[in-house]
């Protein structure tokens, strides 16, 4: 078959497109969104798929045909003896270069909202990432961190209440780590020795999601993973109250189990 | 552009061993064609265990915690044949350090580098003959550092960027750094030397836009390597420092981990990201430029036509390395650097897509109303450009920096790479190796089992890397011993099965190259001086070149792309033929 490597090379731009387009039916495609401020990145990856899914298909296309038209064993025609084009140049210079600008100035927005905007709420709870958990560390009644009456947990399972902004104090105890939660589309590495931010907000009134950690931080990086539960203020508070109930059994009780021993 | 601004004395060739030992013309020689083809072996037996280390990883995400096949049994038989969370940590660093530092950076500009420029540019040999030894033995302490790594506790551990503090409880990482900065050794001496080369050994009337693409790519590509080179071996001393002598560059104060406490701090841990891409940003264009280089002259000798665009092409490679050197903050827009600089390097990033844009259009412009001759360098030729347009695209998502908040540390990352490094660039490296083995070995590859090869590595390799994409837009995170425990990606596995067995077949496939390589080296039919009937200076010189390249003093009349030109019968023009004016009859002189 005289054009059988054209054809091949047809199949990129066919496959390709086919692979995006029956991926989301096979439920591969991005994991449910739950956030308030998800959509916005979903849109933009989905604008950019679109923009870039053009040019790869004229590309592509444009590669084949000319592979298709002007094989040596069937075009007669002697070749073009062309050495460029200035106004091509120029043309496939400047568009291009106006596209990326749009595309880089677009998303400004989105990033600021995402990175630079904190919004003004007191911290609802520190994340602290340690090989290999998430420890979370609540305010307590008092609304301040590191104060005698903070709820710790250390056993990975994190609630936040769902329906407001929440805001989030990120640290690490040893090595890089990165907190991230796929279904809110938010990412953030933690670094020894600094203190961050990070503030999302989940639409949905009760769900349960995965922490994920998405930096190399050592030979359990794989296992380090967390549950987050999103829940309305109420039942949230409910179950701060519990754990710290249970937090101040267990002072009491070991707090009684010395004074034996001192007995003793 | 005619005049004549290469020194035209003809070196004496006597003053370098022409009859040595064996050990003098075989092993420490001094010959640029040796020295390649030196490196063309060590790299190619290295790609060979980096591709085995890619299969442990494939494995590992296909058959999770099962027992590997064949190689499982041999290296982990204490596991039951198992990979420990630990080894495969290792797996995935080794792999990427070995493909990168060993196999990529120096089979572009070791051996090709070495091997062409002074073919193609009319020099008898390199500037400094001597340096250029050096440059490949030095490549043996890094050998032996990063194979000994292997062996020390479970093996480097920390990715191929080896980012602290993680990287600083591992006791591997002192034999990795130590073979970084031999590699990095080795790579100043090539670049110090190229560049001279290129600058001053030129051949009477070889002007700098009559240089060949490929040379412009390995000349640009020097100049990143001596600019950008030196900050990573500084920051490398400054971690092999931070390991060793308790200094404390990139601790933060009061430190601990692995339950050893540091004494020092101070340090930042950012600083190092920032000094590591701040080499390895401009390092993915020196894993790129040259094999740009090489698909553009193999493209537009086989589509016998001009290389569209030339000029345009050597200013986009040299906007490349320029924008190259302020986009590595793109990196790290999720790591804690100031979000205000994500900004910054988002718009050099979209910026640096264009060159790249420039140069996929000029390609096509040289493949436009040519006569294109399906040979199997043509093929892999052309199966980069296909390929990079794929990789290139994919780049565009991770420079939106509110998208790649998502994607960051995703497949989606790792489908772009290897779109870029192993369907770019080592696709080019294939047909280069098919271009240039009659140079080399005076012999051809066989042309049938070339395009077997291209056609299955073609087809696997889009299997295995295709559906990374779709991976990256589940969120599926890169390094996971087993992601399969998140709910969020558990039912992924089907494709990671999919995609493991294309792995195995395409690294399988690699056997019939293996065979037609060595089997040509000895059996395959006698090239002649210019089997492709190209342009370019290196076809003028006999298969493969003897001591001091041209058996005449090359004169260059033109550049290196005037096929099918109107002035002379044939279809191409070769760089030495003099002008019809000049002589009587419009033969090639051969």
């Amino acid at each position: 078959m005289r054009h059988f490597w054209a054809f091949l090379f047809l199949l990129v731009p066919i496959l390709g497109v086919l692979t995006f387009l029956l991926a989301p039916y096979y439920n591969h495609a991005f994991p449910r969104d739950i956030s308030e401020q998800g959509h916005v990145i979903d849109q933009l990856f989905m604008f950019i798929l679109s923009l870039t899914g053009i040019i790869f298909v004229g590309t592509e296309v444009c590669l084949f045909y000319f592979m298709w038209k002007y094989n040596g064993q069937s075009n007669a025609e002697p070749v073009k003896y062309s050495h460029g084009s200035h106004t091509l140049e120029v043309v496939w210079t400047i568009l291009p270069a106006v596209t990326l600008l749009f595309i880089a100035i677009y998303q400004m927005n989105a990033w600021a909202d995402a990175k630079m905007r904190r919004p003004n709420v007191p911290v609802t709870a520190e994340v602290t990432g340690r090989q290999f958990n998430w420890d979370v560390r609540y305010p307590g009644p008092d609304g301040e961190l590191h104060t005698p009456d903070d709820i710790v947990r250390v056993d990975g399972d994190i609630h936040f209440p769902s329906g407001e902004e929440v805001l989030l104090s990120i640290k690490s105890a040893d090595v890089l780590h990165s907190f991230f939660l796929p279904n809110l589309r938010i990412k953030q590495d933690v670094v020894p020795g600094m203190q961050q931010y990070m503030w999302f907000k989940c639409r949905e009134p009760k769900e349960v999601v995965d922490i994920v950690c998405a930096e190399l931080c050592g030979w359990g990086h794989y296992k380090m993973s967390g549950r987050a539960t999103f829940e309305p203020r109420a039942e949230f508070n409910a179950w701060l109250k519990e754990k710290a109930a249970e937090q101040n059994v267990r002072q009491v009780a070991q707090a009684k189990e010395e004074k034996k021993e001192e007995k003793k | 552009m005619s005049t004549i601004t290469a020194d035209a004395h003809v070196h004496s060739h006597d003053d370098h061993t022409h009859a040595g030992s064996f050990l003098s013309t075989y092993v420490f020689s001094r010959d640029h064609k040796i020295i390649g083809i030196q490196f063309l072996f060590s790299t190619l037996i290295w790609f060979l265990i980096g591709g085995l280390l890619a299969l442990g990883i494939r494995w590992q995400l296909a058959y999770p915690w099962s027992s590997m096949p064949i190689l499982g049994k041999l290296v982990y038989s204490a596991e039951g044949g198992q990979i420990a969370p630990e080894a495969y940590t290792m797996l995935f660093t080794m792999h990427a350090t070995v493909m990168i530092f060993l196999v990529i950076i120096p089979i572009l500009a070791g051996a090709f580098g070495n091997f062409l420029i002074p073919l193609m540019i009319g020099a008898d040999d390199m500037a400094f003959p001597t340096l250029n030894m050096l440059s490949y033995w030095f490549m043996w302490p890094a050998f032996f550092a990063f194979g000994a790594s292997f062996f020390v506790g479970t093996g480097p551990a920390s990715g191929w960027t080896s980012y602290p503090p993680l990287s600083l409880t591992s006791e591997a990482q002192m034999f990795w750094l130590i073979g970084l900065t031999f590699v990095g050794v080795s790579s100043m001496m090539g670049s110090v030397n190229y560049l001279t080369t290129i600058i001053q050994m030129r051949a009477p009337g070889m002007t700098m836009f009559r240089l060949p693409m490929t040379i412009w790519g390995m000349f640009i590509t020097a100049i990143l390597q001596a600019f950008a080179l030196p900050v990573l071996t500084a920051a490398g001393f400054m971690q092999l420092m931070d390991l060793k002598l308790g200094t404390g560059f990139f601790i933060p104060e009061g430190w601990s981990a692995s339950n050893s406490l540091r004494a020092s701090g101070g340090g930042q841990p950012l600083l190092w990201q920032h000094l590591f891409w701040f080499y390895s940003h401009p390092a993915v264009y020196i894993m790129i430029l040259p094999a740009m280089g090489m698909v553009s002259d193999m493209l537009s000798c086989f589509a016998r036509k001009p290389l569209f665009g030339y000029k345009p092409m050597v200013y986009s490679i040299a906007g490349i390395a320029g924008l190259g050197f302020i986009v590595w903050g793109h990196h790290m827009f999720v790591s804690g650097m100031n979000p205000v600089l994500g900004m910054t390097f988002m718009v050099a990033t979209m910026f640096i897509a264009l060159p790249s844009a420039i140069k996929t259009f000029n390609w096509l412009g040289t493949i436009w109303g040519s006569k294109i001759q399906f040979t199997t360098p043509m093929l892999f030729a052309l199966s980069f450009v296909s390929m990079f347009i794929i990789g290139g695209l994919s780049g565009i998502f991770m420079a939106a920096t509110p998208v790649d908040i998502f994607i960051h540390d995703t497949y989606f990352i790792v489908a772009h790479f290897h779109y870029v490094l192993f369907a770019g660039t080592a696709m080019a490296v294939f047909g280069a190796i098919y271009f240039w083995f009659p140079k080399m070995f005076g012999r051809m590859m066989n042309e049938r089992w070339g395009k077997v090869h291209f056609f299955l590595t073609f087809i696997f390799l889009n299997g295995v890397f295709y559906p990374m994409h779709i991976l990256g837009w589940v969120g599926f995170p890169r390094r996971l011993a087993d992601p399969y425990h998140y709910e969020t990606f558990r039912h992924l596995l089907p494709l990671n099965q999919f995609m493991t067995w294309c792995a195995i077949l395409m690294v399988t496939t690699q056997i019939i190259f293996a065979i037609n390589f060595f089997y040509s080296i000895f059996f395959g039919p006698k090239a002649g001086r210019n089997p492709w009937r190209a342009n370019s200076l290196e076809w003028q010189a006999p298969s493969p070149p003897g001591h001091g390249n041209f058996d005449f003093q090359p004169i260059i009349y033109r550049g290196p792309y005037e096929y099918g030109s109107p002035e002379v019968d044939e279809d191409y023009y070769p760089q030495t033929t003099p002008p019809p004016t000049d002589r009587p009859l419009a033969v090639p002189a051969h």
